[in-house]
């Protein structure tokens, strides 16, 4: 191999940061979008006015810098005496601000479902539950995929900043390295290409779902 | 029966229908003609309850619909409509749409479900379309389906809203023959049309709806025949 004090055992040490990485996005983004698709449907119904507080909510997770609401989530947890693990921690913030974003995705794609296609389904007597379900959901579903690709390739970046809560992930886990190696730019190679083999199926399963819908529209 | 008893219907300020009163009997097809505006989507749409009223009653078969009690859900079961625009669910095949009422409304199964979307995709001359997405077919085949899917809940009325004229002219024979063939098969049907050799052939009787009053009833005869009001006299002069 190259001329590297790299060993076996420091790449495996990597792969275990690759999976904390993963752990935090897959908690974070499965928990987000579920939260997202509740308040989003809650947005779209209420309309703007009635949703007010929700969104003012949220606001505040779209828009503080994520490492101020990894701090402060860490310190309100310790003062409200949670006892969580920073693993809680990082999911439950990441969570929040996945579902922030989520939101307005998830209300988007409700929206853009033309309202005669919906009426059409309540006049056949389907109830309101059945028109989300077998009407609005697939329809929802196909506009709002980009851009929830795009907000998962996303989060899965930005949880490298649980790193200040102490967990080692795999920016963590490169920099540890780096530190005690002295060799950042095949170290840094390295972590970068674990990013991208991650990110790689994510995205290519976007562009996978939208050619076998391709034919309906 | 349909019965409409001193319906009026107002969005904000504007009052689209002003004391609508008219009885539709079993196996009766009854059309609506009116300029545009006049109110005839409006009634059309508050007949199955998707509009509330704002006073009278519009009863079917004895229940009333706009009624608190009344579970729109299962009347809507019993009153088929079919817009103008056609509106297919893009993401199922030709057989599906028909297919998914019948299934979740109705409780059916699958092969049964299947069997009488079948039956009225043939009906309507659909049956070589079964496995094809509603974008690839033309707007009178998207119709026909949209007539099938009502068809297949097996309503005891059908409304129709101008179900042609979204279409190319063309295709506006296809969808009215088979129209055509439901009033023979002995349908209920209101239809809104502006198809007025269509209205004169298959109605039994002919509706003409001005600014929100029904101002004219009768035979197809005497509406096109001898029309008694000014403004019907004036709106079939237009459309000729
Ligand atoms: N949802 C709505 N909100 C507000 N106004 C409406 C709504 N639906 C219809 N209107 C108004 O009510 C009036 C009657 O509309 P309606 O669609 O019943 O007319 P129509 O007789 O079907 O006309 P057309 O021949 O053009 O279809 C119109 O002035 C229309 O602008
Ligand atoms: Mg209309």
């Amino acid at each position: 191999m190259l001329d590297t004090a790299l060993t076996w055992n420091d790449l495996l040490f990597l792969g275990q940061g690759a999976a904390m990485t993963l752990a935090v996005t897959a908690v974070s983004v499965a928990a987000g979008t579920i939260m997202g698709i509740i308040f989003g449907v809650i947005r779209f119904q209420a309309g703007p006015i009635w949703s007010m507080p929700l969104m003012f909510f949220l606001d505040i997770f779209r828009s503080v810098p994520l490492l101020i609401q990894l701090v402060l989530g860490n310190a309100l947890q310790s003062i409200a005496k949670l006892g969580w693990p920073p693993f809680t921690t990082s999911c439950v913030v990441l969570s929040l601000y996945t579902a922030a974003y989520c939101t307005e995705i998830v209300r988007g794609g409700i929206a853009s479902v033309p309202v005669t296609t919906r009426r059409a389904g309540r006049s056949l007597g389907m109830t309101w539950g059945q028109d989300m379900r077998y009407i609005v959901a697939p329809l929802a579903t196909r506009v709002s995929l980009p851009a929830w690709i795009g907000l998962t390739l996303g989060v899965m970046k930005d949880s490298a900043l649980v790193l200040w809560l102490g967990l080692i992930e795999l920016l963590r886990a490169s920099q540890i390295l780096v530190t005690r190696l002295q060799e950042p730019l095949f170290i840094l190679l390295i972590c970068g290409a674990i990013y991208f083999i991650i990110s790689f199926p994510i995205a290519r399963l976007g562009g996978y779902l939208e050619r076998r819908w391709s034919p309906h529209d | 029966m349909i019965e409409i008893e001193n319906a009026h219907k107002s969005f904000g300020n504007l009052e689209v229908l002003k004391g609508i009163n008219l009885n539709v009997e079993k196996g009766e097809v009854v059309t609506i003609i009116g300029g545009s505006g006049s109110g005839k989507s409006t009634l059309l749409t508050c007949i199955n309850g998707l509009e509330p009223i704002n006073a009278g009653r519009i009863r079917i078969d004895g229940t009333e619909v706009h009624a608190k009690t009344t579970d729109l859900n299962k009347l809507r079961q019993r009153v088929g409509i079919v817009f103008q625009q056609w509106n297919a669910f893009p993401h199922l095949t030709v057989l599906e749409n028909v297919m998914l009422a019948p299934r979740k409304v109705l409780g059916l199964s699958r092969d049964k479900a299947e069997e009488i979307a079948v039956k009225q995709l043939t009906h309507v001359g659909l049956h070589e379309k079964l496995s094809v997405y509603p974008n690839r077919m033309s707007g009178g085949q998207q119709q026909r389906m949209a007539i099938a899917r009502a068809l297949a809940m097996s309503p005891e009325y059908m409304l129709f809203d101008e179900v042609t004229s979204a279409l190319d002219p063309m295709l506006v024979g296809e969808v009215l023959d088979t129209l055509k063939m439901l009033a023979e098969e002995g349908m209920t049907m209101i239809c809104v049309t502006h198809e007025m050799a269509f209205a004169r052939d298959v109605s039994d009787r002919v509706a003409f709806f001005h600014q929100g009053v029904m101002a004219e009833i009768g035979a197809p005869d005497e509406i096109f025949g001898s029309p008694r009001k000014p403004e019907t006299q004036e709106f079939l002069g237009s459309v000729r």
